[in-house]
C-alpha cells in the first residue's frame, strides 16, 4: 500500500508539474490539489472592486477598490477605476481584503529534517537549497491566504541554519520563490532545543547541555568570527604589498558569523524563558550584533522593556502553551504586552496546520489584551513584513507595494469567514470558486492513475480489493520498506 | 483463607458495580449538600439552544440549578441580580474528549497521567486521577467551557472515561459522571497510542494489516470473555450452588460495555478503519461513539445508519491525504451533519480546550450551519455522553452551568463576563490571568 502510494503520490506530482505548465499556457485543465487554481499571468491590470479593505497601515476603506498593474498596487480608495479597457475586474462586494498574510515562523516545504543536528553551530547549512516545492502544505496555506513566510531551519542547535523568506509561488521555478531583496537571515536556539532537553539522539551527549552552555557556544563562535575576519581584513591589506600572502582558510560556517557581524544577516533567536532572552540581548551587545527578531519569545512579556530597547522584535505564537516546561509561562497576553511595551509584534505558525489560518490568530491579540483591530492585522502582514526587512515590498495595502492581497467572505477575525481568493504579485494562486470546481476531475484523474499503474503491474492487473476482506497477498518489494 | 478471597472478591464486586451504578447519584448528594447563592440574570439575551432565544429575559440560579428561566421570571427575594443588558446567555461548552486534569507539561513525564502500559487497561478510570488544582482547569472554564470528557489514552483498551465540571475542591466534586465510556484506541489506524498512521514504518503493509486483524480479533475475544464472565458471575449470585471464579477487574469493568450499559468511545481516524470499528461494534452490540474521525465524513451513511455519533475533532488539522481538499478537516463535521449523523467536537487535548468553540466556528466557515456549531459544543456533547437531562441548554432544572458573553462564544472577539459553573459565579482567574496582571504591573 505505501508503494502505492508513493507511486500515485509520484504520479500526481507529475501531473501537478504538467498542470502548472498547462496554466501557464491558459489552458488550465486537470490540476492536481497542490498549486491547481493559480490562473495565467496577471499581466496588465487587475481591478478588486468595492470591498471592505483593511490596509493594514492606515486603516479600512469601505466600499474601495484596488488597482494593480505589473503586479504591483497602483491605487487604493474609494473611487478607484481601472484605466485599462481590458483590465480583469474582480468583484468584491460584501467582501474583505488584507494584505497577504506573512509567516514569520515556518518549515514548511522543507524537504526532509529540518535540523542539521549534528553540531552546535550549523551556520553554513541554508534552507534555500532545499525547499521542496511540491509540499501539499504549501497550496494549504495559499489557501489560508498566507502567501510569504520566513522559512527557517530547526531549533536543535545553539546557532542553526540559514533562512529562506519566499513567497508561495506555487507553479513557478522555485528560484523564483525567494523574495530578491529580502535580507538574509539565520536561525539560533536556546533553552530546551539546543541542550535536548525533551529528547534522545543516539551516541555521545553533545555540548551544550545547559542554559549556561548555549550562551558559551554562541560566544565562542562568535569570537572565532572575529579572529577569522581580523585575518581576513589582515590578509587583504597584506595582499596589496605582497604577493605571496596566503588567504586564511575559508570557513563557511564563520563567514555566516561574520555577516552577522558585519551587519549583513539578520539573527532569529528561538527562545522561551525571560533569562535567556535576556542573556542573548546582553551578549549581543558584548559581541557587537543586533537580534532582529525573537522567535516564540513565550516569556517576552516579562521582560519587554528590555526586547524594546534592543529595537528587537518578538514573534510569537498567539495562545499555545503547556506543551513544554519553558511553555508553562506563556500567555495568550504575551502579544498584547510586548506591543505595549513598544516591541514590534508578530503571530508565526511554526506549523502547517497553524499557517493556514493565522488570520485568527490575529484575532486573539483583540481577545487578549485589546490591541486595536488594526494592531492586531499588523501582527500576520505589516509587522512579520518589518522584522524580515521586506516592508517596503509587502505587508500593507498601499501604492508601490507587491500585490499580495487576500480577498475574504467575511471579517478575517471572524470564525465564520472563508479565504476565497489569494494572489501574490497579482496573479491569482488559489480561488476557492475554481478549487471546488476541479474536484470532481481530480478524483477522476486520481481513479485513472491507480488504474494505470494496477494495469501496468508486472504479471498484468490486479482485480481491485472489494468491500469483502481478503486475503492479504505479499507483493513483489513489500519487504524493501 | 479461601474464604476471606472469597469474601473479598464478593465484596469488590459489590462495590464496583456500586461505583458504576450510583456514581452520579453520589454526586448529586455532595452538591444537594453545599449551599449555593441566589442570581438572577436580567435583561438578557437567553441562547437556550434547546428551545427559542428568549430576546429580553431573566435566568434565575438557585441551589446550584437553574430554577427558572424566560421573559416573565419574578426575582426572588435575595437574589444577587446580574444586569446583563447587551449580553447574552448560553450553555457552558462541553468538549467532547479531552486530557483535562491527567496532564500538566506535555514534556514532563511526572506531570503527565494520561496513558497507562498494556493492550487492555478497561480497569483504570480516569476520576482517581485528576488534579483539581491544574492550571488547564481555569484556563479552560474562563473561556466558556465548563463541562469536558476526561479520557485515557494508552493501549488497546484505554480505561474509562469520566465527564468532569470544571470546578471543585476534589476529583469526585468534579465528577459529573462516571465511568462516562470505555475508550478503545482502534489498532493500527490512528489511534493514539499506536503510532498513528504513520507508525511502524520498518515493517511492510501487509505485516500491520495482519497485525491490525490480530488486535481486532484479540479485541473481539476480550469482549466475549466479559459476556462470558458477566454471565457466570450474575449466575451464580443466583445460585451459590455454582463454582466460584476469581475476581478479574479488567473483564469486571468491561461487562457494562459488553451489555450497551455504557458507550464505548472509539478512537479512530481513517476510512478504512472507521469501517471496520462500525462493523465490530455492530458485531459486539456495542453502544459505540467514534472519537478523532477525521475521514468519518467519507462514511457519513453508515454511520447514520448505524446511528453511531462522532465526536469530531480536532477540527483545526490538516487533512488526513495529500491529495485531500484543502478544507477536509474544516468541512468534516458539516458533512456529517447533513447525512444526518449526530456530531460533537472536541480539542482532544489539554491546553487547546479553551479553543474548543473555534473548532466549532471553523466547521461553521465551512458548511456546518451556525446553529448546529453551537450545539455541538453544548446539547450534543451532553446527548451523546448521557448527560442531557443535567447539562447543555439553558432549561428549567438544569444544572446552572452557564455562561454570559458579549456576543456569540464561536467568534474569538467575543469577551466571557461570567462563567456559572452548578451555580457558582466562578471568578475569571487562571494562571494565565494572574501572570498578565503581575506584568502589566511591572514598572
Amino acid at each position: 500500500m505505501k508503494k502505492v502510494n508513493a507511486i500515485l503520490s509520484a504520479a500526481l506530482s507529475l501531473a501537478l508539474v504538467a498542470s502548472a505548465f498547462a496554466q501557464t499556457r491558459g489552458n488550465a485543465k486537470l490540476a492536481a490539489g497542490a498549486g491547481s487554481t493559480a490562473a495565467p499571468a496577471a499581466a496588465g491590470e487587475v481591478l478588486i472592486s468595492n470591498a471592505t479593505i483593511l490596509t493594514a497601515s492606515h486603516g479600512t476603506i469601505n466600499n474601495g477598490s484596488i488597482l494593480i498593474r505589473n503586479g504591483k498596487i497602483v491605487e487604493v480608495g474609494p473611487n478607484v477605476k481601472a484605466k485599462d479597457a481590458n483590465a480583469r475586474i474582480i468583484d468584491a462586494t460584501g467582501k474583505y481584503v488584507t494584505p497577504g498574510i506573512i509567516d514569520c515562523h515556518s518549515h514548511t516545504g522543507v524537504d526532509g529534517n529540518v535540523n542539521e543536528g549534528s553540531l552546535s553551530v550549523t551556520s553554513m547549512v541554508r534552507i534555500r537549497d532545499v525547499i521542496d516545492p511540491y509540499s501539499p502544505a504549501i497550496y494549504r496555506e495559499l489557501a489560508g491566504g498566507t502567501t510569504t513566510a520566513n522559512v527557517l531551519h530547526g531549533s536543535a542547535n545553539a546557532i542553526d541554519g540559514q533562512n529562506a523568506v519566499v513567497k508561495w509561488k506555487v507553479g513557478k521555478p522555485v528560484d523564483e520563490w525567494i523574495v530578491p531583496d529580502a535580507p538574509q537571515g539565520i536561525k539560533f536556539a536556546l533553552g530546551e532545543n539546543p541542550k535536548r532537553s525533551n529528547f534522545n539522539v543516539p551516541g555521545a551527549r553533545r555540548y551544550p547541555a545547559t542554559r549556561m552552555g548555549v550562551e558559551e557556544t554562541i560566544r565562542e563562535a562568535f569570537i572565532k568570527a572575529k579572529d577569522y575576519k581580523r585575518e581576513w581584513r589582515e590578509y587583504e591589506a597584506r595582499k596589496a604589498t605582497d604577493k605571496n600572502a596566503i588567504a586564511p582558510k575559508r570557513d563557511l560556517a564563520l563567514d555566516a558569523l561574520v555577516e552577522i557581524l558585519d551587519g549583513k544577516r539578520m539573527v532569529h533567536s528561538h527562545c522561551y524563558r525571560d533569562d535567556e532572552i535576556l542573556m542573548l540581548l546582553n551578549l549581543s551587545d558584548e559581541l557587537g550584533f543586533h537580534v532582529q527578531t525573537l522567535q516564540h519569545v513565550l516569556e517576552g512579556y516579562k521582560v519587554a522593556n528590555e526586547i524594546a530597547a534592543h529595537k528587537t522584535g518578538g514573534s510569537t505564537f498567539s495562545d499555545w502553551w503547556g506543551y513544554k516546561l519553558e511553555a508553562y509561562d506563556a500567555i495568550p497576553y504575551n502579544a498584547a504586552l510586548m506591543t505595549s511595551r513598544g516591541v514590534i509584534v508578530s503571530m508565526n505558525s511554526d506549523s502547517d496546520e497553524l499557517a493556514r489560518r493565522l488570520y485568527l490568530e490575529a484575532a486573539k491579540a483583540m481577545k487578549y489584551g485589546n490591541v486595536s483591530e488594526e494592531q492586531a492585522l499588523r501582527m500576520v502582514t505589516l509587522n512579520p513584513a518589518i522584522q524580515l526587512g521586506i516592508e517596503k515590498r509587502v505587508g500593507s495595502i498601499d501604492v508601490g507595494k507587491d500585490a499580495d492581497l487576500v480577498i475574504f467572505s467575511a471579517h478575517p477575525f471572524s470564525v465564520y469567514t472563508v479565504p476565497e481568493l489569494t494572489m501574490i504579485e497579482g496573479e491569482v494562486y488559489f480561488d476557492r470558486n475554481e478549487d471546488l470546481k476541479q474536484r470532481d476531475a481530480l478524483k477522476r484523474e486520481k481513479a485513472e492513475l491507480i488504474k494505470r499503474e494496477r494495469d501496468q503491474r508486472p504479471g498484468g492487473p490486479r482485480q481491485p480489493r472489494g468491500e469483502k476482506p481478503e486475503e492479504p497477498q505479499p507483493r513483489p518489494n513489500d519487504n524493501e520498506r | 483463607m479461601k474464604r476471606i478471597l472469597f469474601l473479598l472478591s464478593v465484596f469488590g464486586c459489590a462495590a464496583l458495580l456500586a461505583c458504576l451504578g450510583r456514581e452520579t447519584s453520589i454526586v448529586r448528594s455532595v452538591y444537594a449538600q453545599t449551599p449555593q447563592a441566589t442570581y438572577a440574570i436580567r435583561n438578557a439575551r437567553i441562547v437556550t439552544v434547546t428551545g427559542p432565544i428568549v430576546e429580553n429575559g431573566t435566568v434565575v440560579i438557585s441551589n446550584g440549578k437553574i430554577a427558572a428561566m424566560g421573559s416573565n421570571v419574578s426575582v426572588p427575594p435575595g437574589a444577587t441580580i446580574i444586569d446583563a443588558t447587551g449580553l447574552s446567555v448560553y450553555p457552558g461548552m462541553t468538549d467532547g474528549d479531552t486530557e483535562i486534569g491527567l496532564t500538566e507539561i506535555g514534556s514532563v513525564a511526572g506531570s503527565v497521567d494520561t496513558s497507562e502500559i498494556g493492550d487492555n487497561n478497561a480497569n483504570i478510570h480516569v476520576d482517581v486521577a485528576i488534579h483539581p488544582d491544574s492550571s488547564h482547569v481555569a484556563v479552560a472554564r474562563v473561556n466558556g467551557i465548563t463541562t469536558v470528557l476526561t479520557a485515557p489514552r494508552g493501549g488497546l483498551i484505554a480505561g474509562q472515561s469520566a465527564i468532569l465540571q470544571l470546578d471543585g475542591w476534589t476529583p469526585r466534586e468534579m465528577v459529573l459522571k462516571t465511568p462516562a465510556a470505555m475508550h478503545i484506541n482502534w489498532p493500527g489506524g490512528g489511534g493514539r497510542g499506536f503510532g498513528g498512521e504513520f507508525g511502524g514504518q520498518q515493517r511492510s503493509a501487509t505485516e500491520l494489516r495482519r497485525e491490525q486483524e490480530t488486535q481486532i480479533e484479540n479485541l473481539k475475544k476480550i469482549l466475549r470473555d466479559a459476556a462470558a464472565y458477566g454471565d457466570a458471575r450474575d449466575a451464580r449470585a443466583k445460585d451459590p450452588s455454582l463454582p466460584k471464579q476469581d475476581l478479574d477487574l479488567k473483564l469486571e469493568a468491561l461487562v457494562p460495555v459488553v451489555r450497551a450499559q455504557i458507550p464505548v468511545i472509539i478512537n479512530v481516524n481513517l476510512e478504512r478503519d472507521i469501517k471496520n470499528a462500525i462493523a465490530f461494534a455492530t458485531e459486539m452490540k456495542l453502544k459505540a461513539i467514534i472519537s478523532g474521525g477525521a475521514e468519518a465524513y467519507k462514511v457519513a451513511d453508515q454511520l447514520k445508519a448505524k446511528n453511531i455519533p462522532v465526536i469530531v475533532g480536532p477540527v483545526l488539522r490538516i487533512p488526513v491525504k495529500e491529495d485531500d481538499p484543502y478544507d477536509a478537516a474544516f468541512a468534516n463535521a458539516g458533512l456529517l451533519w447533513k447525512a444526518g449523523v449526530k456530531i460533537a467536537f472536541q480539542t482532544g487535548d489539554s491546553s487547546n480546550v479553551r479553543n474548543l468553540p473555534y473548532n466549532a466556528g471553523m466547521a461553521a466557515a465551512f458548511g456546518l450551519p451556525k446553529e448546529e456549531a453551537l450545539k455541538a459544543v453544548t446539547i450534543y456533547p451532553a446527548e451523546i455522553l448521557g448527560v442531557a437531562d443535567r447539562i447543555g441548554s439553558i432549561e428549567q432544572g438544569k444544572l446552572a452551568n452557564l455562561i454570559i458573553t458579549d456576543g456569540d462564544p464561536l467568534e474569538i472577539r467575543t469577551q466571557i463576563k461570567h462563567v456559572f459553573i452548578n451555580g457558582r459565579d466562578i471568578p475569571l482567574t487562571s494562571r494565565h490571568t494572574e501572570l498578565y496582571e503581575k506584568y502589566k504591573a511591572r514598572p
